[in-house]
């Protein structure tokens, strides 16, 4: 008796007409894959950098995310920590991730900071970020033992710290800079534009769904 | 060599007009407005004598096969004229839908094509392929425009009905919110599924009523008699014509669905 | 989901005459369409990536085989598992061995049409695992025993009013009517069903072949929390979700917010690949895609295979203004709207969803948004020649169709039916030139006057011209 999968296949093949591709024709699908082509992108979002990073703030905003601006990656622990009073927070949970780990945390005040995933009933969080998207205000956040995934979904407030060299165009240009980096994807790969939302009761817009209420970037010039 | 030996009109553009089966039965005075617009801008207009309908019922119904032989009847019909052109979106519409029907060694798959080719719609014909908008016409009143659904998005026809209307002294357009949604007609669907015809009929007449105006205009009998009908049901003041009406200055017919002043008494003895 | 496309008519009368109901689709009507208008205005590319969707789609469609075998080569090189499945029953088993081997005993759902195309919900329960749906709409609707009516807003059809009064009963807290106090009553309560969960289950918008990647895409994080907490994730998603690369999915992530809610971009887009990895300190344990097939295979090489390139954003649905007037339920299935009316006859039968291509006017609204071009309303109408072919069209309608095409085929027979129609009518118009009933209920006198023809027919009179010149 013939598998489900072959069944599957062999129905797709009926209705294309054809066996298995090979050939000049098995050869340019493959190249295609290798290549991945681009389609059109958007021309809002092919700028000089400076605009690209003028671009994010205002699509990042229109999104209801928060910014808050660094002359340096170097001043986020007193941002952090005059966050944190502002907000009344006794409790950060903070990815572990190295542009955080070696950065001055001696100075929080009152907040403590914990170095784990995020778990219910967490208040804050702070990530790392691994790109900027202009095109919408996205951010690209990549999963790893010193990103976890939790951190960007159970908090009530989740902070991000993002690099202004780190803002790229279009979506594409954010899975050139992924593939670049090596040559395997990350268990998740978070985009992420404002906070969690739904439209769910009478087609009527309330922020802070199942994720963050809150989404705050801190962004560094450096 | 044509099936049909259309006169040759001299220098004019040769038209042969596609009357529609509702205008034919319901208001042939929407087919004389159009032909005075013709030959307004210079053509010179026949009206072949084998066309019947345009096929929408059938082809929309699933009934491919008469569809396929009412279209043989239109290309043989409309065979030969320079432009076939009627007052309505949906059935000229259905005219470019024709090479659908034949398969591409059929003869008759090109010669849909070429009909195809040659087929528009009164005002956009007016405006994009002639070129005219010398409209002599005068109405007194505001109106609004109902842009029906097949020539609006099977045709693009959407700014020539309003440039041409620009034309008509003292006539004024206020638009309707929602003017391109469909109005519930539909052919068949009115008769199939009347509730839900009515809904939407009663969506456009609020949002025609919400306007100033007082005619509600537009491209295609069908709509106009749905809408009108709608609104008389209701008691509504709001009149009801075609296009072609106006820009033709022909508007001493009562307007769809309003009553006679003078009832017409040798035609109940020839009936 | 129990199938009443069949009464498609009964249903759509209870539908228009439910005040509650028509209060919620005015919502959607004012709602989605401007959204998306503004949005596609701020996108001057928008019409060119449409035509790059609808070809890439194709493209897809042609070299579907080879880009199945790659995205499950890609899915087990990065530890998941691929299920396929012919079927409902293939897909609803396999889940339940997934379920079964893991000792599951409550499951978190993301929203998945898929899932309710195969009744998973119902097929889980009765053996006994508790599926908890996490989206606020499905939420709600789980709470209700009630089931979508819009595959992306699935409680559209109900008011504030029914999420207060269900709220209050099933959690038992003072009863509120402020919007965001019930979101925060729904947050708290599943929150703990996230953690409680075994198997976490979602839907997937793409399947990514070079990556072996499935992408979820949503605005409230349910679907992230329903993936990343459960020691297992089950990806149930059909054969026609697959896109070959990142970038090729990034055309179609642009299209498909904005044609789905009018945002520039939906905030959560999550790609899971393949289970957590050695080092990592969450995630799930085990991944794996059921691959549903259900006849999608069948359409490849018909009239319908067009009908694969769907995203599912919904933009058919919120133009439709069949759709606007009656509301999903009355469809009777899972999909609603034009989609649905092309796709649910062949999930179910033309002979069951016989009503659902025929509810159509054939106005092209929808066809005029679709982010991949689909010819919807072509497709409908193929639906309506297999019914006549079939002879599944009702009698009387099928002997008026035929009697119409005798005379349209006869010039001069016709010309003597347009004359005698056009004096009758004429005549029962009388003074008042309308005519307020027609025999046997007619449909179109039902609501409205019929307007009495001028006269005489244009034919008659133009020949009368012609020869008296």
């Amino acid at each position: 008796m013939s598998t489900s999968r072959d069944q599957i296949f062999g129905n797709i093949r009926l209705g294309l007409k054809r066996g298995p591709l090979e050939g000049e024709a098995l050869e340019k699908v493959k190249h295609r894959l290798a290549y991945h082509p681009s389609s059109t992108t958007p021309a809002r979002s092919d700028l000089p950098q400076e605009q690209q990073v003028e671009l994010f703030k205002s699509m990042a905003t229109e999104a209801a995310a928060e910014l808050i601006e660094l002359d340096s990656s170097s001043q986020l622990p007193q941002a952090v920590a005059g966050f944190a009073k502002k907000e009344s927070l006794k409790q950060l949970v903070s990815a572990t991730a190295d542009e955080l780990m070696q950065l001055d945390w001696s100075e929080t005040g009152d907040c403590k900071l914990l170095h784990r995933e995020g778990k219910p009933g967490d208040i804050a969080s702070l990530t790392g970020s691994f790109a900027g998207i202009a095109e919408t205000g996205t951010l690209m956040l990549l999963s790893g033992p010193q990103s976890p995934t939790t951190l960007n979904f159970l908090a009530d407030i989740h902070m991000v710290l993002l690099h202004e060299s780190s803002i790229v165009g279009p979506y594409e240009a954010a899975w050139q800079k992924l593939r670049e980096q090596g040559d395997s994807m990350p268990r998740t790969v978070n985009m992420i534009t404002g906070p969690s939302r739904s439209a769910d009761i009478e087609q009527k817009l309330q922020m802070g769904a199942h994720g963050p209420k809150r989404l705050v970037i801190f962004l560094a010039k450096d | 060599m044509s099936l049909n030996t259309p006169s040759s009109g001299g220098s004019r553009h040769q038209v042969g007009l596609f009357v529609t089966c509702l205008v034919d039965i319901f208001r042939p005075s929407i087919g004389f407005a159009t032909i005075k617009l013709l030959e307004q801008a210079g053509c010179y207009v026949e009206v072949p004598e084998a066309q019947t309908c345009c096929g929408q019922p059938t082809f929309n119904s699933g009934d491919r096969k008469s569809t396929q032989d009412i279209a043989k009847n239109v290309i043989n019909a409309f065979d030969g004229y320079q432009y076939v052109v009627g007052p309505s979106g949906s059935c000229i519409g259905m005219l470019h839908h024709y090479p659908d029907l034949f398969e591409s060694d059929d003869p008759y798959h090109s010669r849909a094509k070429e009909l195809a080719s040659r087929a528009y719609e009164i005002t956009s014909f007016l405006i994009d392929v002639l070129e005219f908008d010398k409209i002599i016409a005068q109405y007194e009143g505001i109106i609004t425009y109902h842009d029906s659904c097949a020539g609006l998005r099977e045709l693009g026809v959407k700014q020539q009905p309003r440039k041409l209307l620009g034309k008509v002294n003292n006539l004024q357009i206020d638009e309707m919110e929602e003017a391109e949604t469909c109005c519930g007609f539909g052919g068949t669907f009115c008769i199939k599924y009347p509730d839900i015809s009515n809904r939407m009929v009663s969506n456009k007449n609020v949002n025609a009523g919400a306007t100033n105006a007082d005619t509600l205009l537009g491209g295609d009998l069908g709509c106009l008699l749905n809408m009108a009908g709608k609104l008389k049901r209701e008691g509504s003041k709001l009149e009801v014509r075609h296009v072609v009406e106006v820009l033709a200055n022909m508007t001493y017919e009562p307007a769809i669905g309003e009553a006679n002043l003078q009832p017409n008494f040798d035609l109940a003895k020839e009936a | 989901m129990q199938i009443n496309s069949p009464k498609f008519k009964e249903s759509s009368r209870i539908a228009l005459e439910d005040a509650n109901l028509q209060k919620a689709l005015g919502n959607l009507r004012d709602g989605f369409p401007v959204k998306r208008a503004n949005a596609v205005d701020r996108m001057p590319e928008f019409d060119k990536l449409r035509d790059e969707g609808r070809d890439l789609k194709d493209h897809i469609i042609a070299n579907l085989d080879f880009y199945l075998e790659q995205f499950e080569t890609n899915v087990t090189k990065n530890g998941g598992h691929v299920h396929w499945a012919r079927d409902s029953d293939d897909a609803n088993k396999a889940i339940l061995e997934i379920c079964r081997k893991s000792g599951a005993k409550t499951v978190t759902k993301g929203k998945s049409m898929v899932s309710e195309e195969i009744n998973l919900n119902d097929y889980l329960e009765e053996n006994g695992i508790q599926p908890v749906e996490t989206d606020l709409g499905e939420y709600i609707l789980q709470l209700r025993k009630d089931h979508p009516s819009h595959i992306i807003a699935p409680a559209i059809h109900l008011n504030l009013d029914d999420v207060s009064d269900i709220f209050h009963e099933k959690h038992g807290r003072p009863r509120t009517d402020d919007p965001a106090e019930l979101m925060q009553e729904a947050r708290e309560m599943l929150r703990k069903q996230f953690v409680a969960a075994d198997v976490g289950i979602t839907g997937a918008n793409f399947c990514v072949a070079e990556t072996g990647s499935t992408i979820i895409v949503t605005n409230e994080g349910n679907g992230d929390l329903t993936q990343t907490l459960p020691k297992v994730h089950v990806v149930i998603t059909t054969i026609d979700k697959i896109v070959p690369t990142l970038e090729d999915m990034s055309l179609f992530l642009r299209l498909l917010a904005r044609s789905a809610t009018g945002q520039e971009f939906t905030v959560y887009n999550t790609l899971s690949t393949g289970p957590r990895r050695e080092d990592d300190v969450d995630g799930p344990e085990e991944y794996h895609v059921v691959l549903l097939d259900n006849g999608r295979s069948e359409m490849i090489g018909t009239q319908f295979q067009e009908m694969l390139r769907c995203i599912r954003c919904s933009a058919c649905m919120n133009h439709c203004p069949v759709y606007g007037s009656v509301g999903g339920h009355a469809y009777g299935w899972v999909y609603p709207g034009p989609m649905g009316s092309v796709l649910t006859p062949k999930l179910i039968g033309i002979d069951k969803a016989g009503h659902l291509p025929n509810a159509s006017t054939f106005c092209g609204k929808c066809e005029s948004v679709c982010p991949v071009r689909i010819p919807l309303p072509k497709m409908m109408r193929h639906w309506r020649e297999r019914e006549f072919e079939k002879h599944l069209s009702p009698k009387g309608f099928r002997f008026g169709i035929c009697a119409w095409a005798f005379f349209a085929k006869r010039p001069a027979l016709y010309r003597w039916l347009a004359r005698a129609s056009s004096l009758t009518l004429k005549l029962i118009g009388g003074k008042k030139n309308r005519i307020r009933s027609l025999p046997l209920k007619n449909g179109w006198t039902l609501w409205r006057d019929l307007p009495a023809p001028q006269g005489r027919t244009f034919m008659d009179q133009w020949k009368k011209q012609q020869s008296s010149k």
